[in-house]
């Protein structure tokens, strides 16, 4: 096989009238005009910092929600409880084709036990102090699993006519509720007061980044996705390039985005893998332009390049000869 | 112990061949060239350089929150202004990078050997958007909780939230401010060689194909 010869620049540009260019000046020009620019943008409008939620900030602000979330998460119902790959062998927010599924192969890497992690871990860690927790969570952890469920749903029912006294306590009608009703109105102090917000990321470590637990807990709550939508971040409203505020967010996502807006991937339970499988062939495919018939001669087709080198098709400069070889230059001839 | 004397036959080496290799390719006038051909004087050309311009001010500004660490910004004056020129910073680079990506495809820059230049600015662009997401869920309120809440579905349907967990912030800030940088700028110094090496592509030519 026959290598083609590299051209060097002056055969390459042969016919073509050479100006004299200051490349380090243009740099220097566009440093100094787009540092203005943002120092101009960052005094006038300076920069979206919203204060974080917190399991306490939640607690306290909607503790109906709190203590129906943790119930959820005890009872197996939440979005984390039943989740699946990579935090439980749960199913239902795996997503695939028949035997394709990415999210299964990669497997359970994060291990999350939401009743445990969420509730009984740091309930008992809380149980040190408090002989009545105690011999709740002992009456909850021997009951019979049926009985346990009977409980939750019971206590999950009565939830939705709760009401919260002035001291932040829930107040509810009484049933069948086992040792419940002590055992989230300790979680509910735990978390009022910070303690949760702790025990959910210190993992028995002292130093620690790893915010999945928390993050996972609220996500399961309808508290944090009611300040989503508030903010125009929920999915349908095109959030994921959305910022709080008025601030620009990553627009640059805004085709990504589209796509959860339009069938049939809007409401579809595989949503996220085909939009992300979408979004992976069209990055291929802007990649691999240059060998794509038809993409690549979308240039010629819409001569938009005639307004870029308007000055050039004007006669600036002498129009290449044939001996010129690649000068020719037709969009698919990489 | 031999010496050699300049009129000695030049030994082949490693060394020189790297030398002859880099120098037969780009050499300095190439690489900083004076003159370029007049049809460079559009202001589509503009938005390469505005793109590199708007990355070292992001890059700077990193790097100066980096230091101070992820709180700085939040409780501090300087700090969030430093974090606003960091944001704005960002907003431009997509901006004009964006533009830079348009204009590129209009004048089918892939032209004459130069699919490998198109294909690493594609790839600049992608680590972009990622370095970006990875800044979002780094900043550490309330957008990072909601980002990242709502991301890792996409990224665990995909596999990858085995690997690449959003919700862990150590990983995340890590990422972003470390191995993204890294890979950015080796990435756009070897763009600026493939530009640099090959020069601009000619402009589209020959009536009745289109153009």
């Amino acid at each position: 096989m026959k290598r083609r010869q590299p051209i060097d620049q002056e055969t390459y540009y042969s016919g073509i009238r050479m100006v004299p260019y200051d490349l380090v000046k243009e740099l220097a020009i566009a440093l100094g005009l787009v540092l203005v620019l943002v120092l101009a943008a960052s005094a006038l409008l300076s920069s979206p910092d919203q204060t974080p939620e917190t399991i306490q900030s939640w607690s306290q602000n909607d503790p109906v929600d709190f203590v129906t979330t943790a119930t959820g998460e005890l009872a197996g119902t939440t979005i984390t409880a039943q989740y699946g790959a990579p935090y439980n062998s749960g199913t239902a927010s795996v997503q695939g084709f028949g035997f394709f599924s990415p999210q299964s192969w990669a497997g359970v890497r994060e291990p999350v036990d939401a009743a445990q992690d969420f509730v009984l871990k740091p309930l008992s860690a809380a149980a040190g102090a408090d002989p009545n927790l105690k011999t709740a969570l002992s009456d909850y952890t021997s009951a019979d699993p049926n009985q346990q469920k009977a409980w939750l749903e019971a206590f999950a029912k009565a939830l939705k006519d709760a009401k919260v006294a002035s001291d932040g306590t829930l107040t509810m009608a009484s049933g069948e509720f086992g040792p419940l009703p002590q055992m989230m109105a300790s979680l509910l102090v735990l978390g009022r007061a910070g303690g949760l917000d702790g025990y959910l990321v210190s993992n028995g470590h002292f130093y620690q980044t790893d915010y999945t637990l928390p993050l996972l807990f609220m996500g399961d709550g309808g508290y944090l996705p009611g300040l989503g939508e508030n903010q125009h971040l929920l999915g349908s409203q095109w959030g994921m390039m959305n910022e709080t505020g008025s601030y620009p967010g990553q627009t640059w996502l805004w085709l990504y985005t589209f796509w959860y807006q339009i069938p049939p991937f809007t409401g579809n339970a595989n949503a996220d893998l085909m939009v992300v499988i979408t979004m992976t062939v069209l990055s291929l495919a802007l990649l691999l332009v240059p060998f794509i018939p038809g993409l690549r001669d979308i240039p010629r087709w819409i001569p938009v390049y005639r307004l870029i080198w308007r000055s050039h098709y004007a006669g600036e400069t002498p129009q290449p000869t044939a001996a010129d070889g690649p000068s020719e230059g037709r969009p698919g001839g990489p | 112990m031999s010496e050699s004397i300049g009129t000695e036959a030049e030994v082949p080496s490693w060394t020189r061949a790297t030398r002859d290799f880099i120098g037969k390719r780009l050499p300095l006038a190439h690489f900083l060239p004076d003159r370029q051909p007049a049809y460079v004087g559009s202001w589509v050309y503009v938005f390469g350089v505005a793109t590199i311009a708007s990355l070292a001010w992001v890059m700077l500004s990193g790097v100066i929150l980096a230091f101070f660490g992820p709180q700085w910004w939040h409780v501090t004056g300087l700090g969030r202004f430093v974090n606003s020129v960091h944001f704005w910073s960002v907003q431009a680079l997509f901006i004009f990078m964006v533009l830079h990506l348009w204009g590129q495809y209009f004048m089918a820059s892939w032209r004459d050997g130069r699919a490998p230049t198109w294909m690493v600015g594609v790839v600049i662009w992608l680590v972009m958007i990622v370095t970006a997401f990875t800044g979002y869920l780094s900043q550490q309120n309330f957008d990072s909780q909601w980002i990242g809440v709502n991301a890792k579905d996409a990224i665990n349907s995909s596999g990858g939230g085995a690997f690449f967990n959003v919700l862990n912030f150590g990983q995340m800030y890590g990422i972003h401010v470390m191995l993204l940088p890294i890979g950015i700028t080796v990435l756009v110094i070897l763009h600026i060689v493939q530009v640099r090496a090959k020069g601009v592509v000619r402009p589209i030519e020959g009536k009745g194909r289109g153009a």
